[in-house]
């Protein structure tokens, strides 16, 4: 449904240190900031994609140059075999169609609800504006919106000026007028960010709910890896302007491709050490405090410096050596927070900490000598950079 | 019970009153120094603000004989008074919308498309605002006068003879409306940095063309901006001076500020009639910001800046870029170089006309060695600095304490200083030079013909600016700082001089420079209150205006611009080390 295809768009890093006022690096400072660099991605119809990553990472500018607001330096977009965007030394035609004419739904990080509207009128405005061949006559305007705002349980408000709403609402308003006009792409930036926790939480499921019933391709942005994970059928983690990992949640999840995806999704304990023996995907690694035993797809030669993760959920604590386990270490618990759902110990090992989360009626006070059992699989592989 | 405790000396019991070391005797008699500077500051507010308006009204409406509403009848009771107010109304109404309609549109392109050349753009859009309105008014009669003008010149050939008249009232209109557009350009900035520019990226998402994006959500959201805007724009052009004066007279095309100069210069002047005038003139003022004090808030529903950040991004103008920025080229070469080159031009020349071989041989600098060797003008622009700096100096020096009296105290009525430092603002200028020569014809104070009593008019004119600047800062300070000075013994002088003031600095700089600047231009309240060898620059320029000197009074012009962009400039750099952003 939608392809992306070496996207790079760049600013003249120099210039603008220059208007800014900021001291520039002389002539060795890099010339040109990447925003977007070489981005290259396929949805499938009906996925929901989600673009993670941190501020500044470019998921937000690719996002845009989908929508036609950004325009790249090279690249191609297409929606649905129709190309939006072509420019490049490998492109034969440049295309780049406006954003007005490319029939994407969009919806905001501040909803953009226009406040001088009413609610009816922020839905029929995409309606309305289109040309006068391919405008609906009000009947059918008045339909189509009422159903859109019915599906958005917002119907009993059509008539009320839009800065009347609350935030929820508001949302649900902005995603009503994105889906009116039935496009093939939806893309949504940030849409929950502007949201109290618990909102988040049920707008959630909300949009989850919608996107499968109403089966629209979608694109997502968002810094929230819990959002990510929930939502998306396949997630692009983006640092400094380029996809460093892309898969499914799950897989994202447990097999980190790098320290940098392992850190940014959920938390991890990294132990560093050395390749020591290699069994096919069994791999042996020695560390300063004892040894793991762990499974992993990653291709690394005996004797290779390599960092192993393992989340903190997946660390488990007894209070007595258990039999037969591998990758048990022997440690201390220093501290013990209690999170309600979960209880956070940190164990030392030697000079090292490992967290380790607990359901709740787990609960070993500091001070204790516990026993660490890491399940192999668990375990990942992440590359030292 | 023991007996061979030493005798302790006896302290003598501390004398009644706090337990300090007792002052000096006389000392408790003088008021403190706070109590000393709040009431000298507020008497002197109230005295600029009021005396004026009070002799002005006592100057109308009494005469030797009493209570007399005989001005009134000689200013409105003739057939000539619906002119008068429908050249006014008209002359007000057509300035502000050229004025909205420049000042808007430059202001949209500037904050939200990514036209050419903006940095450039903005400076030139604020230039107008540099120039003192009178040579830019002469400078356009210069273009478009039907007889001399340029314009008219060079279109003779082709559209026939005097296709333009600046002396209509079209003229006039043009040339306010181009003078108020940079405040226009000002004030819609302002409006457009702070809307969110997703509610138009949305539009454009949801299929919307440009021009409809313009017209359905740009638009009706900038309403109240423009609505602010047209009122402030109206009562502007109605205090308006040297436009319908130099313009508008030599057609008999009245409005009440050329009205009241004209009465004025009778012999005997009329003294009651003009003040007639003034108040009729003052009463719509009043009107005018009620209005858009009133419109103001009711906008509030427009929020558009939601308090969460975003960036301002620029919309693309695609094919229409260099359209654009052709049309932009166009308008400032009419409306900014065309004026300043004329005026360079006409510096040059021994006597006017209109530009040929011959005359680019003869050009002189002769204008500007009779500007040297003329001692009127070297007074004259001793005079505009003398009263630049002093005015600047004294209001930003008042505003400082007046801020915190306004904003940092508790002491009851604070909110009248406030209204009376705002009060001049209301007042046109040409009402404010007729008032204050009202009160000192009457006063004993030998003021009258003096520097001096320009130096009143001037800093009542500017306290409202000044307290702007003054209070904006105030606010911006932390009452801890204070607080904590106050904890650690510091006496209220004390912490005003060592904490608030450097803190206010930059501030009370940005005042001042901004004072200075303007001083430059001021001619409608000096027009009635200087006397020989009090002139200031603009008042020489008038002069020289009227005695058909259009060839010295290019080259004093050019002289003033050059030190007008310069001062503004070093202001600029100045206000940039002190941490000031562009205002």
């Amino acid at each position: 449904m939608l392809e992306v295809q070496s996207l790079v768009k760049s600013f003249d890093g120099e210039r603008r240190k220059r208007r800014r006022g900021q001291k520039t690096g002389g002539d060795d400072a890099p010339a040109r900031v990447f925003a977007v660099n070489n981005v290259s991605f396929t949805v499938e119809p009906g996925e929901l994609f989600t673009l993670l990553g941190p501020s500044g990472c470019g998921k937000s500018t690719t996002l845009r140059s989908i929508a036609g607001l950004e325009h790249p330096d090279s690249g191609t977009v297409s929606v649905a075999g129709r190309v939006l965007f072509a420019a490049g030394d490998g492109v034969a035609k440049r295309v780049n169609v406006p954003a007005n004419s490319r029939g994407l739904g969009m919806v905001f990080q501040s909803y953009a609800i226009w406040p001088h509207m009413t609610v009816f009128e922020n839905v029929a405005f995409p309606l309305r504006v289109q040309s006068r061949a391919q405008r609906p006559g009000k009947r059918e305007i008045t339909e189509r919106v009422d159903r859109v705002l019915e599906t958005m349980e917002l119907l009993p408000y059509a008539d009320r000026h839009a800065t009347k709403l609350s935030g929820g609402q508001q949302q649900r308003l902005a995603l009503a007028r994105a889906i009116v006009i039935e496009p093939s792409l939806l893309l949504l930036d940030e849409p929950l960010s502007n949201l109290d926790a618990k909102l988040r939480e049920s707008l959630r499921f909300e949009l989850k709910r919608l996107q499968r019933e109403l089966g629209i391709t979608s694109i997502y942005v968002t810094h929230d890896q819990i959002e990510a994970l929930s939502l998306s059928s396949n997630i692009a983690v983006m640092r400094a302007g380029e996809v460093v990992q892309l898969g499914k949640p799950r897989d994202i999840y447990e097999n980190p491709q790098n320290k940098f995806v392992a850190e940014f999704i959920g938390t991890s304990n990294f132990i560093d050490g050395t390749v020591a023996a290699r069994n096919g995907d069994r791999y042996v690694v020695e560390t300063r405090d004892g040894r793991l035993v762990l499974d992993s797809g990653a291709n690394m030669p005996i004797g290779s410096e390599v960092v192993v993760s393992i989340r903190p959920e997946a660390v488990m604590l007894h209070t007595a050596r258990p039999v037969g386990a591998e990758n048990v270490w022997e440690g201390a618990v220093t501290t013990r927070a209690f999170l309600g759902d979960a209880v956070d110990h940190v164990v030392a090992v030697g000079k090292r900490d490992i967290r380790a989360r607990c359901l709740p009626h787990i609960s070993h006070a500091p001070g204790t000598l516990v026993y660490m059992q890491m399940d192999p699989t668990k375990l990942a592989l992440v590359p030292v950079d | 019970m023991t007996t061979t405790t030493p005798i302790r000396p006896t302290v003598p019991p501390p004398a009644a009153g706090p337990g300090q070391p007792e002052p000096g005797r006389w000392r408790r008699l003088l008021p403190k120094p706070e109590f000393l500077t709040l009431s000298v500051v507020t008497l002197i507010i109230a005295y600029l603000a009021i005396v004026p308006l009070y002799y002005l009204f006592w100057g109308t409406f009494f005469d030797a004989t009493g209570l007399t509403f005989d001005g009134f009848r000689r200013a409105y009771g003739n057939d000539q008074i619906f002119s008068l107010v429908g050249n006014s109304l008209w002359f007000a109404a057509g300035s502000a919308i050229v004025s909205l309609v420049f000042g808007t549109a430059l202001a949209y392109l500037n904050v939200r498309t990514d036209v050419p050349f903006k940095a450039l753009f903005f400076a030139a859009s604020i230039i107008p605002l540099v120039i003192p309105g009178i040579l830019y008014t002469i400078a356009w009669i210069l273009l478009g006068s039907p007889d001399i003008g340029l314009i008219n010149h060079y279109l003779e050939p082709v559209l026939g003879r005097a296709v333009i008249d600046v002396f209509s009232i079209w003229g006039m209109i043009w040339v306010e409306g181009l003078q108020l557009s940079p405040i226009v350009f000002l004030l819609m900035v302002a409006s457009f940095r702070a809307m969110d520019p997703s509610l138009e990226e949305s539009a454009l998402m949801s299929g919307a063309s440009r021009w409809t994006v313009f017209r359905k959500i740009t638009l009706p959201l900038a309403r109240p901006a423009i609505v602010a805007a047209i009122l402030i724009m109206v009562v502007r052009s109605l205090e308006s001076f040297e436009v319908p004066a130099l313009l508008g007279l030599q057609n008999g095309i009245y409005v009440f500020t050329s009205r009241i100069y004209f009465v004025l210069r009778d012999y005997p002047p009329d003294l009651s009639a003009a003040g007639a005038l003034a108040i009729g003139l003052l009463l719509i003022a009043i009107i005018g910001v009620v209005i858009s004090n009133v419109a103001g808030r009711a906008s509030k529903n427009f929020q558009t800046v939601t308090g969460k950040g975003f960036r301002p991004r620029p919309m693309d103008l695609g094919r229409w870029r260099p359209v654009v920025g052709v049309l932009i080229i166009g308008y400032f070469l009419l409306t900014v170089v065309a004026p300043l080159l004329v005026l360079l031009y006409t510096s040059l020349l021994r006597f006017y006309a209109p530009p040929s071989a011959n005359t680019f041989a003869t050009m002189t600098l002769d204008n500007y060695r009779q500007l040297i060797n003329t001692p009127v003008a070297l007074t004259a622009a001793k005079n505009s600095l003398i009263l630049g700096l002093s005015s600047a100096t004294l209001v930003m020096a008042l505003m400082a304490v007046a801020a915190w009296i306004v904003v940092r105290s508790k002491i009851r009525g604070r909110k009248v200083l406030d209204a009376l430092a705002f009060l001049p603002l209301v007042i046109p200028g040409l009402v404010m030079g007729l008032a204050l020569s009202f009160v000192y014809l009457r006063s004993p104070i030998p003021i009258y013909g003096t520097l001096f009593i320009l130096l009143i008019s001037y800093c009542t004119r500017y306290l409202p600016y000044g307290m702007r600047y003054a209070v904006t800062s105030m606010q911006q300070i932390s009452n801890e700082l204070e607080e904590s000075a106050l904890v650690n013994g510091a006496s209220w002088w004390q912490t005003f001089r060592r904490v608030l003031l450097p803190l206010l600095m930059p501030g009370l700089i940005a005042g001042w420079i901004y004072i200075l600047v303007v001083s430059f231009r001021e001619l409608s309240s000096s027009i009635l209150l200087y006397s020989p060898g009090n002139e200031v620059l603009s008042i020489l320029i008038f002069e020289q205006f009227e005695n058909g000197q259009f060839t010295v009074l290019s080259a004093l012009g050019v002289v003033m611009v050059l030190t007008l962009v310069v001062l503004v400039t070093v202001a600029y750099k100045l206000g940039a080390k002190v941490g000031l952003k562009q205002d």
